[in-house]
């Protein structure tokens, strides 16, 4: 998910053509104080004619206990963007308020059935301890995202190449998105220019649980896609199972083996994981599974 | 009479002659012998053990008698460091030579200083590659006696040979050189690498003078420029400023959008069937171009892909690729960056070549026509896939036809590098403001907003479609443009004629008309 500040428009009217899935428009810090008011108008109007392709949308908008964070609301709640990003909740209550307003837009304006997504942003110690409940606190939540950068700033210490202040946040925090079956987004890197500390930082995230990561710069792209995208040898491997998997069902077979490995239920998931990111059609597979 | 896109060319220009329109890339271009008054080597001679070493340029200029209206050429190698052909052009005008034809490879920022000559009629003709900056101002708002002429680089050498060009005077800058002339741009102080472009005016001009800022003990070796074509030898105190030959176009750019478009057009090549052992390439300096190339290696090494070899204006970055043993060789007709020179002179596999052997389109071995892949860029396209490289959004003057159609009409695949739009000014347009290089021979554009295929290629097209890119009609992506930039007015011309863009065949594909009240 690239992050674009809601007042370039330059940026904003070129956010769909870099191939990342996401974009999220915002409102929040990147946006000086000064700007709040001409971002949020930019970007209302941006979502109204800029052709953001195959590209998710998200708008981050103020937090509500700001003088922003409601006039963010009005402007962007009607135009359901795909998704909208809450930041700094800390608790259950931040969450109830938070939709309670947004369901109240909703409703003035007419929107029966909303389209909008909630992004939860987890960034200060007191959301991390929270989190659980967080995640679970509307059904219209469905992804969960650590903010590093001020996390460690409400920590009180430095963000480290290796991450290990902030790690037991992310794994908490992963936890909290898995038990309840939300995506996991990862915080950002910094260094644009550190190619190879984002590919390993990345990789490490990835191992952890988090299914993709903000970026700040469209050249971050590729090596975010490169890690998280799954092997040629990977994908023949997850097609070689599934495709098993479907003939073994058809003859009504659970568990089975390829080449001496078994295969059972959570392998079939995690080859479905891998050609879901490979952007493979089951059904395709399901179709070609002659059964024996 | 109008030319095969539709261009209304004059029949004939005052101070150049009965034109021929252009009928097609290959229309004109007949094989084996060609029909036409080749020029002949000028016959010379000199006494034996007579020096050819003069103390200044002003001396060696004397001896070639210089008269008025000769035709007077230089080479670019040096680029935006060239500091001999304004050394020249100065010596002639103190002379009270007039009626001056400059036959230069290509102008450069560094070749300013010429406008006050052409206002001043000293200069009244020019044959070129590339005209920018202040004298492209000039000449677009008709101070040049007639028309400039921009031709390809292979074309160049065709003006040469067919005599549309007759040099009088070549004054040639080297990097090193000896008492007989003997040449090169390998190595000296102030290398600048290869010589290909000089190597034609050395052969075929009247009187030649080597310029060097490196005299060195006889025989200079190796050498590019051997002794037996060269009249005048002159040491100088600099022949320029090495340094200056890159201007920033051989660093890997950082603009995320170039960086965008370039990841596109290397997965069009990597999908368009050429990507294989024994690939030829060919790409740009700067910009998107050159990404391409970082982008191409990077999907070589993961392929295991080793290319044939690399030619064209060489980059430092090209030069790394051939070291790292991703391409067999390369061929270097002009080097972008001083640090190419090395490698020229210590790599066997870097060979020189002369403009001739790369893009002589009347010639039996011509480099472009062996091309598999070449990456060029754009300042404007058309929904015929016809590109502009030589006039800027107000109609000036500002760019250059350089190898751009030559290696076009020779590569298998030619991709076309561009942004769909620019600040808020659509790239894609109904027409371009001047055709360079015909739709026939480009293959594919490559914007940001999508990939458009010419529709004479309906099987790369499906290829790349299957690959997963967005393929799109170059008129619906001109009509996605337009509805965030809307349509540029129509740009203010004059009614007279300031250039003609030769195609390579010698054939005139667009002229250029005046503009008129061009911002200075």
């Amino acid at each position: 998910m690239l992050y674009i500040p809601g007042n370039n428009p330059a940026m904003i009217q070129q956010a769909g053509v870099y191939g990342c899935d996401a974009v999220l428009l915002d409102l929040e810090d990147a946006v000086a104080l000064n700007q709040k008011d001409a971002a949020r108008i930019l970007v209302r109007n941006m979502l109204q004619t800029v052709n953001f392709y195959e590209t998710e949308v998200c708008v981050r908008v103020n937090n509500f206990h700001t003088p922003f964070g409601l006039s963010d609301l009005e402007e962007i709640v009607p135009l359901q963007p795909d998704n909208i990003r809450f930041p700094k909740t800390e608790t259950v209550a931040d969450v109830k308020e938070f939709m309670k307003e947004v369901r109240r837009i909703e409703k003035e304006h007419g929107i029966k059935n909303p389209t909008m997504s909630i992004h939860v942003m987890i960034e200060t110690a007191k959301g991390v301890a929270n989190v659980y409940d967080i995640a679970a606190a509307d059904s219209r939540i469905d992804a969960i995202t650590i903010g590093g950068q001020d996390l460690t700033a409400d920590m009180g210490i430095i963000k480290t190449p290796d991450g290990v202040g902030i790690d037991y946040a992310r794994k908490r925090i992963v936890m909290a998105g898995k038990a309840n079956g939300l995506d996991v987004l990862d915080t950002i890197f910094a260094d644009v220019n550190d190619d190879e500390g984002l590919r390993e930082e990345t990789e490490y995230i990835k191992k952890i649980g988090f299914a993709g990561k903000a970026l700040i710069n469209p050249r971050q792209v590729d090596v975010v896609h490169e890690v998280f995208n799954p092997t040629e040898n990977e994908v023949r491997k997850a097609y070689r199972v599934y495709s098993e998997y479907i003939k073994n069902k058809k003859a009504g077979i659970g568990v089975f083996a390829i080449d001496g490995k078994m295969i059972d239920a959570p392998v079939v998931q995690r080859a479905i994981t891998v050609l879901e990111y490979a952007k493979i059609d089951l059904k395709e597979i399901e179709k070609n599974a002659v059964s024996f | 009479m109008k030319n095969a896109i539709g261009v209304e060319i004059p029949e004939y220009i005052e101070g150049l002659g009965k034109l021929e329109p252009f009928q097609g890339v290959w229309k004109s271009i007949i094989e084996d012998e060609v029909p036409s008054t080749n020029i002949s080597r000028t016959l010379k001679a000199k006494k034996p053990h007579v020096s050819k070493l003069c103390k200044n340029l002003e001396e060696a200029i004397k001896r070639c008698n210089p008269f008025n209206g000769m035709t007077v050429t230089c080479h670019h190698h040096l680029r935006g460091g060239d500091g001999v052909l304004m050394q020249t052009i100065k010596i002639l005008d103190e002379m009270g030579i007039k009626d001056i034809t400059l036959a230069s490879s290509s102008l450069t920022s560094a070749h300013d200083g010429l406008v006050s000559y052409v206002e001043k009629g000293m200069i009244t003709r020019i044959f070129t590659s590339g005209i920018r900056g202040a004298l492209g101002d000039t000449i677009s708002v008709g101070k040049l006696k007639y028309p400039a002429i921009i031709h390809s680089h292979g074309g160049r050498v065709r003006d040469f040979l067919t005599g549309r060009i007759k040099p009088d005077l070549s004054v040639l800058a080297a990097s090193s050189a000896d008492e007989e002339g003997n040449a090169t741009g390998a190595h000296g102080p102030s290398a600048f690498g290869s010589m290909g472009y000089a190597d034609i005016d050395a052969r075929y001009s009247r009187n030649v003078i080597i310029v060097t800022d490196n005299l060195v003990e006889y025989p200079c070796v190796p050498s590019t420029i051997r002794q037996h074509f060269i009249d005048y030898v002159v040491k100088v105190d600099s022949i320029g400023d090495a340094t200056k030959i890159a201007s920033g176009t051989t660093r890997i750019t950082n603009s995320p959008m170039d960086l965008r478009i370039a990841r596109i057009a290397a997965t069009v090549i990597e999908h368009s069937g050429l990507f294989k052992n024994g690939m030829s390439f060919q790409v740009g300096a700067g910009g998107a171009s050159l990404a391409v190339a970082k982008f191409l290696r990077e999907d070589m090494k993961r392929k295991g892909i080793i290319g044939s070899f690399m030619i064209g204006g060489v980059t430092s970055y090209g030069v790394d690729m051939l070291n790292e043993g991703l391409f067999h060789s390369i061929f270097d007709v002009q080097s972008f960056d001083a640090a190419v020179s090395t490698s020229v002179l210590n790599n066997p596999n870097h060979i020189e070549i002369s403009c001739d052997q790369y893009a002589n389109p009347n010639n039996c071995g011509s480099m472009t026509n062996k091309l598999d892949v070449v990456v060029l860029g754009a300042l404007e396209v058309d929904v015929d896939f016809n590109v502009n490289v030589i006039t800027g959004a107000s109609g000036e003057i500002r760019g250059a036809s350089g190898g751009h159609s030559d290696t076009a009409s020779g590569a298998n695949l030619t991709v076309v590098v561009c942004p769909a739009f620019r600040g808020r000014l659509p790239i894609v347009k109904d027409r371009v403001h001047t055709v360079v290089t015909p739709g026939e021979s480009v293959d594919v554009i490559v914007t940001e907003r999508g990939v458009c295929v010419n529709p004479s290629k309906p099987n790369l097209a499906a290829a790349l479609k299957k690959a997963g890119l967005n393929v799109v009609d170059i008129r619906d992506l001109k009509e996605e443009v337009e509805g965030m930039t809307g349509v540029p007015a129509e740009k203010q011309l004059g009614d007279k004629i300031v250039a003609l863009v030769e195609y390579r065949d010698g054939t005139i594909i667009d002229v250029i008309y005046n503009v008129e009240n061009l911002s200075q």
